[in-house]
């Protein structure tokens, strides 16, 4: 055994190599869970029972999928490029799954006299990795698209490649406030920023009465769901788009594109694009907890402190998932020129703006919080005033029309 | 056996061999695949050597946007057919061979020299101590806000300068030259005409 260790480079390595194997079977067991979920949370939405006849409430029915298109015919069309076509369906999933990496799933547990730390990678450039690993899997949907050497995957690929590329501007863009709010790019900081109450955080501090009335809400955890709210709803509306998912399904749109970019794909290889886009899913949720909802904190009893936080953080998670399942469940598709407008007019410019009142507050310390809400208050006055005056957004002017072609 | 000499052995028979396969490869597709491979086994050589930031920024800003805007084009632009061997720039070979043999004096150079000149002749372990104590991102913000401030901003003032020219230049005039909304007017009020023809 200890030949093994030294040969592999130390005990550092090795708790590296378990940790990695334990986060990706961890991974993928929660994507077979998210994928048969989904599945019988949008059948109960639809007043429909839903998967039901392998294991208990149909819980392996993803596993009966997973055998199925594993032995599928494995189709490839005669005008697709064999090699880009073998590797854009692992460049859709890898990038997702490396992702998971700088997610705390918890606080640490001790083996022995051993602190192991509940995180693969406590990167000092963690936000930065993520967002490096969203841009890597933009690959994944062009390459299919194009490689697949057909009209409607090329039109898919190009839609997708034009929605990730505008979203993942406004995604990291989002992310700079919590950054400038916590100090720190490790998701290990940024956890623990959001330790404690909010009123610890000179909420009022110094103003007679709303001091008290601060100390009454002292349960209330200092998440930066609160001062930098703004900044998550831009993170959750580019987040669902990211992963190409209702109501910005727009490259795997059915009605138009014939499933865009995976039209060709069958067997082993759609069933990784399938699986990629939940693993997508579960990080998406896993980083809005993570940045917005305090991470693994939450209540420790004493009896297996340790197991408390995972607890919390898969629970906290849990509820996203089902935001996007629920989501897909009843939004309808987003128009492509809306899509792009809203990307590019009105997420991008409002995070940047927000970008400016978090850095301009922080500078100044004292009761920042209690600013910040103020600011948001007026930031979202300000978005209400745009958006009104785009006639596009509400609907109520008739915009301009010009006959360009067509009978007149 | 090191960990450390396994990644860098990995990176560099990666960066290495999809470099030459870049060079080879009658796709431009693949040729561009090639190079994204070479730059994401670039950044985990930065990695290695604890140049965090830089890595993170290469993989983004390289083999993230830049690359994915490259494969864009020349998906859009049609890559079926064979580039013609016709260079448009006459004597690009011999000052190419020039070019390259000045870069690998310089590399022999640096080599030779040893570390004198990396990390500001602070030699190897530099950056070990910085990433202990202010850490990688802090330093080099400061470094990039207080020292080298100018030249970043003029940088970034340049990057502008050029987004508007090019802006500028790619969008046709109107008739009353004014510039003219080519993408959003036309394909939204395209579809609206069409939703607008009664059944």
């Amino acid at each position: 055994m200890n030949a093994i260790v030294d040969f592999l480079g130390g005990d550092i390595v090795v708790t590296a190599i378990v940790k990695t194997v334990v986060a990706f079977a961890a991974l993928l067991l929660t994507t077979l869970i998210v994928v048969w979920a989904e599945r019988k949370v949008i059948a109960d939405m639809q007043a429909r029972i839903g998967p039901n006849r392998w294991g208990p409430y149909g819980i392996l029915q993803t596993l009966a999928d997973g055998i199925k298109l594993f032995f599928k015919e494995d189709f490839r069309p005669r005008t697709a490029d064999k090699w880009t076509f073998a590797l854009a369906p692992v460049l859709a999933m890898v990038p997702s799954l490396l992702a998971f990496a700088i997610v705390p799933i918890g606080d640490h547990i001790t083996i022995g006299d051993r602190r192991i730390d509940l995180i693969v990678a406590d990167l000092n450039i963690g936000i930065l990795y993520f967002l490096a690993m969203g841009s890597i899997g933009v690959y994944g949907v062009v390459l299919a698209g194009w490689a697949s050497g057909s009209k409607y995957p090329l039109l898919g690929g190009i839609r997708a490649s034009a929605q990730m590329i505008s979203y993942e501007i406004a995604l990291g863009l989002s992310l700079v406030p919590v950054v400038l709010a916590a100090g720190s790019l490790s998701t290990v900081d940024i956890v623990a920023a959001q330790a404690g109450s909010v009123s610890n955080v000179s909420f009022f501090n110094g103003v007679p009465v709303l001091e008290q009335i601060a100390e009454l809400f002292s349960f209330v955890p200092n998440w930066y769901i609160w001062s930098q709210w703004p900044a998550f709803f831009i993170f959750l509306i580019a987040g669902i788009a990211e992963t190409n998912r209702a109501p910005f399904d727009l490259p795997e749109a059915e009605t138009e594109l014939i499933a865009g970019f995976h039209t060709e794909y069958s067997g082993i290889r759609f069933a990784l694009f399938f699986l990629g886009e939940y693993v997508h899913v579960v990080i998406i949720s896993a980083m809005a907890v993570t940045l917005f909802f305090g991470g693994w904190g939450g209540p420790k009893p004493d009896f297996l402190p340790w197991i408390w936080p995972i607890g919390w953080f898969v629970f906290k998670t849990g509820l996203f998932v089902y935001l996007f399942v629920w989501l897909r469940a009843t939004m309808p598709r987003l128009r492509y020129d809306r899509l792009m407008w809203l990307g590019w007019k009105r997420l991008i410019p409002a995070s940047l703006v927000w970008i400016m009142v978090t850095a301009v507050v922080n500078t100044e310390g004292v009761s920042r919080n209690a600013r910040l809400v103020v600011f948001g208050i007026l930031f979202v006055i300000v978005l209400f005033w745009l958006g009104k005056g785009d006639p596009r957004l509400t609907g109520a002017v008739t915009p301009q029309r010009r006959r360009v072609h067509g009978p007149s | 056996m090191n960990i450390e000499v396994v990644v860098f052995g990995v990176s560099f028979v990666v960066a290495l061999g999809s470099s030459i396969a870049m060079l080879f490869a009658k796709n431009a597709v693949h040729v561009a695949l090639f190079l994204v491979a070479a730059q994401v086994a670039l950044a985990l050589t930065f990695l290695l050597q604890g140049a965090y930031f830089i890595a993170a920024v290469q993989i983004i800003v390289y083999a993230g946007a830049i690359m994915v805007l490259f494969l864009f084009v020349v998906m859009l632009l049609g890559v079926d057919r064979r580039e013609a061997l016709i260079e448009p720039l006459s004597g690009q070979r011999t000052i190419a061979v020039g070019l390259g043999a000045l870069l690998a004096a310089e590399i022999v150079y640096v080599a030779v020299k040893g570390t004198e000149f990396v990390i500001g002749g602070r030699g190897e372990d530099a950056l070990v101590t910085i990433n202990e104590d202010p850490g990688n991102v802090k330093a080099l913000a400061r470094a990039l806000f207080s020292d080298y401030l100018l030249p970043f901003e003029a940088t970034s003032v340049l990057l502008v300068v050029a987004i508007v020219g090019v802006m500028v230049l790619a969008r046709r005039m109107g008739h009353e030259g004014f510039l003219r909304e080519t993408t959003e007017d036309e394909g939204s009020e395209g579809a609206e005409t069409d939703a607008e023809v009664p059944a």
